[in-house]
């Protein structure tokens, strides 16, 4: 309970003023294609070493959580995830917007990324000793399982047929292993200088959601204005809570996801929208729904990549690890005022610890109330006449791309990805699939190599891989995962023989 | 005619050349960092260039640009054959990272691609167990590696950095083999590695495992270095454990450019780095942030990366 004694620290004008301005800075931020959290995080960094310890804090802590959130604007909008976080959002948000529903998938994809990032806050507040052994037990054998795990997830993410999902899963791994190995430096299909660096995750992400869109809108060519312009239906705030609330279940399954996964040193933050969206949709009892514009997608995805948030700080605040990118980042962050994140921190700077979870928990709420403000304005950017749209997106893609790395290969990466995605659509592959194979690929890899080489030198693989109750346990559910998809494959191959039968019939 | 022009544009170029270098820098200047931003060597670059702008230093600012991947082989890949050589684009270099790559191969540069212009810091590479492991002592770890050869796991960031360097030569200089496992996700999941008992030790940045051990996490057992570290004068060097291991794992950080840039800029950027690194706000912030410093002007820097190339190249050798 100690946080509420420190909450007064948060409402000092300053401090306060740095929150609100950390939020809505990191909305836009967040929101601009290209611009990860982890790079928002990094570009305010400099901004700190002139303000004090907590307050520098609080601005990181606003931006980090904002941007999160900010994502989905992008990724509901512009089919433009900002961060791997926000992939699952754009499934079914993107598909709202263009119905005219932006603002309602807005609305929702705000409230549900309060509700989950509170709640993760929350965790960390309360029980960040315990979460900080949880984050610990995943060794390289236990993060290659999960790695599997999500393979299993691939099929059915995004596309009627396994097949094609797998296959597109297949061709994400073969993607991520361009490049120079993570482990042995060995040198992999570089067949072009902006090659060497390996595909980046977010010029990759801009390139195969938004560039195919891109093209579907040149090739449609310019139409008569006015004869395609969506009508964006005003959405009350009120009604999206309702929903929300009528939801609740995929609320859940997305909440308590994203702080789980969120924990997992190293994997959590990029996949939990997606685990969480796969398993809100087996779930749901509107399966046929998801990918068509169903409310249940968004409030999934977006429950979950914000529950990440606080929890992903445990393994940083407690053991001085950072577990993610962004915390290594903050951690940049923390040191550059002197301060050690680990039980030092708690114990001789309260002030500053405590401010900093509480400034977090805060900016959740802020964040939201600034986002469901937009909402209703932002969604109608779908009435932007499509050759128009088309322009405006191919430029901030390139801008997105071009800002990670400062690099024109990235750029071209994009570039060539979108393309040959905007083919592979015509046969009916989708990206989501394809995203999560490079997202897992270099996961499942680095870990066998890793456990493989601890393995050899102790007391071998099979009893490394396959003993040990966390092992069996993620064994355990990769078998009911792939038994689950099979079984659904089976009763759909019955339905379609029963109708089929039924029309021979008539 | 030619003659005379060529002639025209030798002497121009040489006017050109002392005018141009006394101007320089007339404006903001571009620093290349090879790993991403956040990182250690990220974090350094932008405190001991805050002063940049300064009128007792260059003048101008310098701003950072990352450029990670392949553990630093695309950043110094682009400042070897991409980037312009007229003194405004600088680069940060971390040894012995690339001298090893250059050794190992498959990379577009070498100690002969870059100009070292001054030294920052120095972070040596110490070893780690966990905070309830048997091992009190190096001797400890050694003994137990003799009894159980290619038994003894510890983690490392990755191959042919610093960490990987350090472990070579422990199995050399105590004669035992051990198993080192490099991590993908460097110091950070190395020493996540130590942490959760994942391995039984690991080699890690003094200023990572400083932080870890003053939160109770792990153990420090020796300084892969000539001296003891400020930060750990309880700690002995493997030298003083008893092991003929000298500092060619410390990980030294520091500025550089690519060769062909003008000597007349090369001699001012030298002359005003090491009093830039020795401005009392950079070691104050360096300081708190627990990254030690260490200031190096180019003749010394010279003479480093030449004493690294001739030891690393004996070293990984075997390999």
């Amino acid at each position: 309970m100690e946080f509420i004694y420190y909450f007064g620290e948060v409402f000092t004008p300053i401090s306060f003023m740095l929150l609100v301005g950390g939020t809505i800075g990191g909305l836009i931020l967040g929101a601009t294609p290209g611009l990860s959290p982890t790079m928002a995080v990094a570009l305010l960094i400099p901004f700190t070493f002139r303000l004090e310890p907590a307050h520098g804090l609080i601005l990181l802590g606003a931006a980090y959580t904002s941007t999160v959130a900010g994502g989905a604007v992008s990724a509901i909008l512009l089919k433009i995830p900002g961060a791997p976080a926000n992939i699952a959002t754009t499934l079914d948000g993107h598909t709202m917007a263009t119905q005219g529903r932006g603002a309602e998938a807005l609305q929702l994809s705000f409230l549900s990324s309060a509700a989950g990032g509170v709640f993760g806050v929350l965790l960390l507040i309360f029980l960040t000793p315990m979460l900080a052994k949880w984050a610990l037990a995943f060794g390289p054998s236990h993060l290659f399982w999960l790695a599997i795990l999500g393979v299993t997830v691939i099929g059915t993410l995004d596309t009627n047929s396994v097949v094609k999902g797998l296959l597109s899963g297949c061709m994400g791994m073969w993607l991520a292993t361009i490049g120079f190995d993570d482990i042995m430096g060995a040198q992999r299909f570089i067949v072009h200088p902006s090659l060497a660096g390996g595909i980046s995750i977010v010029p990759a992400l801009i390139g195969l959601f938004a560039i195919p869109q891109v093209l579907a809108m040149f090739a449609r060519g310019r139409q008569p204005v006015g004869s395609d312009v969506i009508a964006v239906q005003k959405h009350p705030i009120g009604k999206a809570m309702r929903e929300m609330t009528r939801r609740w279940r995929a609320l859940g399954i997305g909440t308590a996801i994203g702080s789980i996964i969120g924990l997992i040193p190293g994997i959590g933050g990029q996949i939990a929208g997606l685990v969480a969206y796969d398993q809100a949709k087996k779930f749901s009892s509107e399966r046929q729904n998801f990918g068509k514009g169903h409310s249940e997608g968004v409030i999934a995805a977006e429950s979950a990549n914000n529950a990440m948030v606080g929890p992903s700080l445990v393994p940083l605040l407690t053991l001085s690890v950072p577990g993610s990118p962004t915390a290594a980042v903050l951690l940049g962050g923390l040191l550059i005022h002197g301060i050690f994140p680990g039980s030092d921190l708690f114990d001789n700077h309260p002030d500053v610890a405590w401010t900093f979870i509480n400034s977090m928990l805060i900016g959740q709420v802020l964040m939201c109330i600034f986002g469901l403000y937009v909402a209703g304005l932002a969604a109608r950017v779908a009435q932007v006449p499509q050759y128009v749209m088309a322009a405006v997106v191919l430029g901030l893609a390139v801008f997105g791309s071009y800002s990670v790395q400062n690099s024109m290969g990235d750029v071209y990466v994009m570039a060539a990805l979108g393309i040959g995605m905007f083919f592979l659509e015509r046969f009916g592959f989708t990206a989501a699939p394809l995203v999560l194979g490079l997202i897992l690929g270099p996961i499942a890899e680095a870990n066998f190599t890793q456990g493989s080489m601890i393995a050899d030198a102790t007391d071998g693989r099979f009893s490394y891989f396959f003993g040990g109750t966390l092992n069996i346990v993620l064994i355990l559910i990769v078998i009911a995962s792939v038994a689950y998809l099979a079984w659904m494959e089976v009763l759909q191959r019955r339905q379609d023989r029963a109708d089929q039968a039924n029309e021979a019939k008539a | 005619m030619t003659k005379i022009l060529k002639g025209l544009a030798t002497a121009l170029l040489l006017a050109a050349a002392p005018a141009a270098a006394q101007d320089y820098p007339d404006r903001p200047v571009m620093m290349m960092v090879s790993y991403g931003a956040g990182g250690a060597t990220d974090f350094q670059a932008r405190i001991v260039t805050m002063t940049a702008g300064n009128e007792d230093a260059l003048g101008q600012p310098i701003a950072i640009i990352n450029k990670p991947g392949a553990g630093g082989r695309v950043g110094w890949n682009w400042l070897a054959t991409q980037a312009e050589a007229d003194g405004y684009t600088l680069g940060a270099y971390n040894i012995p990272h690339f001298i090893a790559q250059s050794i190992e191969g498959g990379v577009e540069y070498s100690v002969d691609s870059f100009e070292p212009i001054a030294n920052w810091g120095a972070d040596p590479a110490v070893f780690i167990v966990g905070a309830d492991s048997p091992f009190n002592s190096m001797q400890d770890v050694v003994n137990w590696a003799k009894e159980n050869p290619g038994k003894l796991t510890f983690s490392g960031a990755g191959l042919f950095v610093g960490h990987h360097i350090a472990a070579l030569q422990l199995e050399a200089a105590a004669d035992v083999k051990l198993a080192y496992i490099p991590n993908n996700s460097g110091g950070a999941g190395a020493m996540k590695a130590v942490i959760a008992g994942e391995v039984m030790g690991g080699v890690n940045n003094l200023s990572d495992a400083y932080r870890a051990a003053n939160a109770g996490s792990v153990k420090i057992l020796g300084v892969f270095d000539t001296e003891r570290s400020s930060f750990l004068p309880d700690v002995p060097t493997l030298q003083e454990a008893g092991y003929d291991i000298d500092n060619a794992s410390v990980n030294y950080r520091g500025i550089m450019v690519p060769k062909g840039t003008p000597q007349e800029i090369i001699d001012k950027l030298a002359a005003v780095m090491p009093a830039m690194f020795g401005n009392p706000s950079v070691i104050k912030q360096m300081e708190a942030g627990g990254s030690p410093i260490k200031i190096m002007t180019r003749d010394e820097v010279i003479e480093m990366w030449a004493a690294r190339q001739k030891t690393l190249e004996k070293l990984l050798a075997g390999l």
